[in-house]
């Protein structure tokens, strides 16, 4: 298991360089630096000088691979390749574009996009295959084929409707909870609350549909039939036979988000004005801070390659033939 | 009158074309045909079908543009002729003056005064701060009391011209069609009440705003009808986009295996391992200073949104792929060794033959379940990256751009809802229209549930 750990590791290696590459070649071969000065200083009165400082500024002023002026080791590492794009493999992720630091930002807004997004993941996941299970307890009824059209048509409603909607209703029209906000101590539940909720509402249709075509599948084997002549009860069958037996699905789509929890969600954070990594993000792409979107392209990959290597480890313990080798 | 071709409207049609000689090869194709008829022996599938059909017809319409010339002005030469700075699409035409009719500011649904209070001089001179009445709104009506007797009046005559549009369009069909097993009546009764609906929509939209006017005074049902274009383009030129790059990578991965393979997979690896939304938001961005910067290759305003736009559908498009492809590998995988194939190989058939007659025929029903599955995750994302701001440019009208214009009205007092009502309505019916359809398509084709596995 650590054997393999390790190697899964030592792949991440290459992956991790082609991201930095892909970015790398985004953001400073297709659009130059001096193009970068120019958009973010506003197309008019820019002048030469006026470029030379914004990049002297933001240490966009050395060549892209190579420098010839100096000698030696540094005329590898005073480039921007360098200073921009290897040294976020030392997690090192410099400074954002309005000079402050990202990776003390990074630290300080992960833990509101966490304080969202895991009790989301993790309600939104048990009612979903609560949800699930209780539609599969009366497959083949009308009550199936009604919660099957209700989950297709909660699926057609776009996300940003769950969220308005809910907003008004909860927080404008019934005065539940505050619209939005964020407070750093405890008292932050209730501003958790309502992003929570739409958040576990608005994925039901989607999740609980994707859950009961699993449960279905399984529920059609020939040991559920034997349990089900052994004379179990249907509530046994379901959490004893069926759902153990559909864990491998349900495990490959959920266990590679999990660290991806870390990096929050843009549209609600923003909604809901919760300090966490989405609202970041959301903030760097309006100011088009090109400096945070890198740093959390390259974060985001790290923990997705985290989150794929934690799915073959779950294999393992949701199925004992499962071996890591 | 000058024709306009956008970049978006030469791709569209030809999308359209690609399509349609697809479904011609397939008709031979019995398998195909096979399902494809199961798909439509559903009257679920039938109604379905209608309604995507309709949204793309409107989507087509709005795609054939041209630019208005312009009123000769005194002292111009004869022979001189300029162009209105806009483009109109037939569409436009079609739906007579709904888009010139603009108003100050808001108003609601059926309205005939506007949402706020302004300063107005009375008729004796004296200042009151009143609801001032709108420009376009029931200009027919002679007394404002009046509007509820009218709009049934309209209703009715709607209902009229409706009726005989229906009779013209539904006739010919129910004659050459009457005798087919598949469920046409549905067909019929969903294409009569959207001819019906629409025909309402315009003729009395063009007497009062029947979704209201936005902030900016602008109709907003005219609005909601040309987000439509705007949806269904952005749903199937991305997918246009990214089906040539995942089947081609996919089918080489599985079907050569060794080092070709081992690229492929590093490839979509890297890619899916970048989160989405950061990717496509870097580089619309990049996109955009690119366009910036260039501002002399567009000729008029809508060419530089439509060039972002295009750009949008290529960016989602690349960024895509992999899931596609990792599909189409393994399934490519999966056919390599079966006995016809090795078969081939035996015979010496050369590599491009097998694919093109072994390979690439057993991998269409993963092809087109993505086309239609992708199609309303890609309509709903449009809302998403608009709200972002990476979606599609501000100055095209998009369901997006909508929701994203109207989300602070909700919390004004009263709340303005109709924009997102509107937007809403229009996207709603499209996505759930696809998602029914894209499962009865899976049902038909995908061979886990054809044989019986999952299908309860």
């Amino acid at each position: 298991m650590f054997a393999y750990i390790v190697r899964r590791l030592i792949y991440a290696i290459p992956i991790l360089i082609g991201v930095n590459l892909l970015t790398f070649v985004l953001f400073f071969v297709v659009n130059s630096p001096e193009d970068m000065a120019r958009s973010q200083l506003g197309e008019k009165y820019v002048t030469a000088e006026a470029i030379e400082n914004w990049k002297k500024e933001n240490g966009y002023d050395k060549p892209l691979f190579f420098n010839e002026s100096n000698k030696g080791l540094s005329s590898v590492t005073e480039t921007i390749f360098y200073t921009k794009s290897v040294r976020l493999f030392m997690l090192d992720f410099g400074q954002s574009e309005s000079g402050r630091d990202i990776t003390a930002d990074v630290a300080q807004r992960m833990w509101p996009s966490l304080a969202l997004a895991l009790p989301t993941f993790a309600i939104g996941i048990w009612t979903n295959i609560c949800v699930a299970l209780l539609v599969v307890m009366f497959r083949g009824t009308a009550l199936d084929r009604g919660a099957v059209v209700l989950f297709v048509g909660l699926m057609s409603i776009s996300y940003l409707f769950y969220i308005i909607g809910g907003q008004y209703l909860i927080a404008k029209m019934w005065r539940l909870v505050p619209i939005s906000g964020f407070d750093a101590s405890i008292h932050a539940w209730k501003f958790l609350i309502l992003p929570i909720v739409i958040g576990v509402i608005s994925g039901i249709g989607a999740g609980a549909r994707w859950y009961r075509t699993l449960f279905l599948e399984v529920s059609h084997q020939d040991y559920i039939r034997t349990a089900r002549s052994k004379g179990l009860s249907e509530i046994t069958i379901l959490f004893k036979h069926v759902l153990p037996n559909a864990l491998i699905p349900i495990l490959t789509g959920v266990v590679v988000v999990i660290p991806l929890l870390f990096m929050g969600s843009l549209v609600m954070e923003s909604f809901f004005g919760i300090p966490g990594l989405g609202s970041y993000m959301l903030d760097s792409i309006e100011r088009q801070d090109f400096a945070v979107v890198r740093s959390m392209v390259f974060i985001g990959s790290i923990l997705y390659i985290i989150g794929l290597i934690l799915t073959d480890i779950s294999y393992t313990w949701a199925d004992p033939r499962v071996r890591l080798n | 009158m000058k024709i306009v071709v956008l970049w978006s409207d030469a791709l569209i049609f030809l999308l359209v074309a690609v399509i349609a000689t697809f479904f011609w090869n397939m008709r031979k194709d019995k398998i195909l045909t096979e399902r494809w008829r199961q798909v439509f022996s559903s009257r679920l599938g039938m109604v379905a079908f209608v309604v995507i059909a309709s949204y793309i017809l409107i989507a087509l319409l709005d795609s054939l543009h041209f630019r208005k010339a312009l009123e000769p002005v005194e002292g111009q030469p004869a022979d001189q002729v300029f162009y209105e700075n806009r483009a109109t699409s037939v569409l436009d035409v079609l739906m007579g003056d709904m888009a010139d009719e603009n108003e100050r500011t808001y108003s609601a649904p059926f309205s005939l005064k506007s949402f706020e209070k302004v300063n107005m001089k009375a008729d004796d001179g004296s200042s009151i701060r009143d609801f001032p009445p709108l420009v376009h709104a029931g200009k027919h009506l002679d007394d404002p009391a009046d509007k509820p007797a009218d709009i049934v009046k309209q209703t009715f005559i709607a209902l009229i011209i409706a009726i005989v549009v229906c009779a013209f369009w539904i006739g010919p069909q129910w004659y050459f069609l009457r005798n087919s097993e598949l469920p046409w009546k549905s067909a019929w009764i969903a294409q009569a009440v959207i001819i019906l609906v629409f025909v309402w929509l315009i003729y009395v939209g063009n007497l009062y705003h029947v979704l209201g006017t936005d902030k900016a005074g602008n109709d907003v049902l005219y609005k909601s009808i040309k987000g439509i274009r705007t949806g269904v383009l952005l749903g199937t030129l991305a997918t246009l986009v990214m089906l040539p790059i995942a089947v081609t990578l996919g089918v080489c991965a599985g079907y050569f295996k060794g080092w070709v393979d081992d690229i492929v997979q590093y490839l979509y690896t890297t890619l899916s391992s970048i989160p989405g939304i950061l990717l496509i938001a870097a580089s619309v961005l990049l996109f955009q200073v690119y366009i910036d910067l260039n501002p002399d290759f567009f000729t008029i305003g809508l060419q530089k949104a439509d060039a972002r736009f295009v750009g949008l559908c290529f960016i989602l498009g690349v960024t895509s792929w992999a899931t596609l492809c990792r599909l189409v590998r393994a399934e490519t995988l999966k056919i390599s060794q079966l006995e016809y194939v090795q078969a081939a190989h035996a015979f010496g058939v050369s590599n491009y033959r097998i694919i093109k007659r072994h390979i690439l025929p057993n991998l269409t029903h993963i092809i087109l379940i993505t086309f239609v599955l992708d199609f309303s995750a890609l309509v709903l994302a449009e809302a998403v990256l608009s709200y972002i701001g990476v979606g599609v440019d501000p100055a095209m009208t998009s369901w997006g751009n909508m929701i994203n214009e109207a989300r602070e009205e909700l919390s004004q007092e009263p709340a303005i809802w109709w924009t997102l009502a509107g937007a809403f309505f229009f996207m709603f019916t499209l996505v759930l229209a696809a998602n029914l359809f894209s499962d009865l398509v899976r049902d038909a084709f995908d061979p886990k549930t054809v044989d019986g596995g999952a299908k309860a």
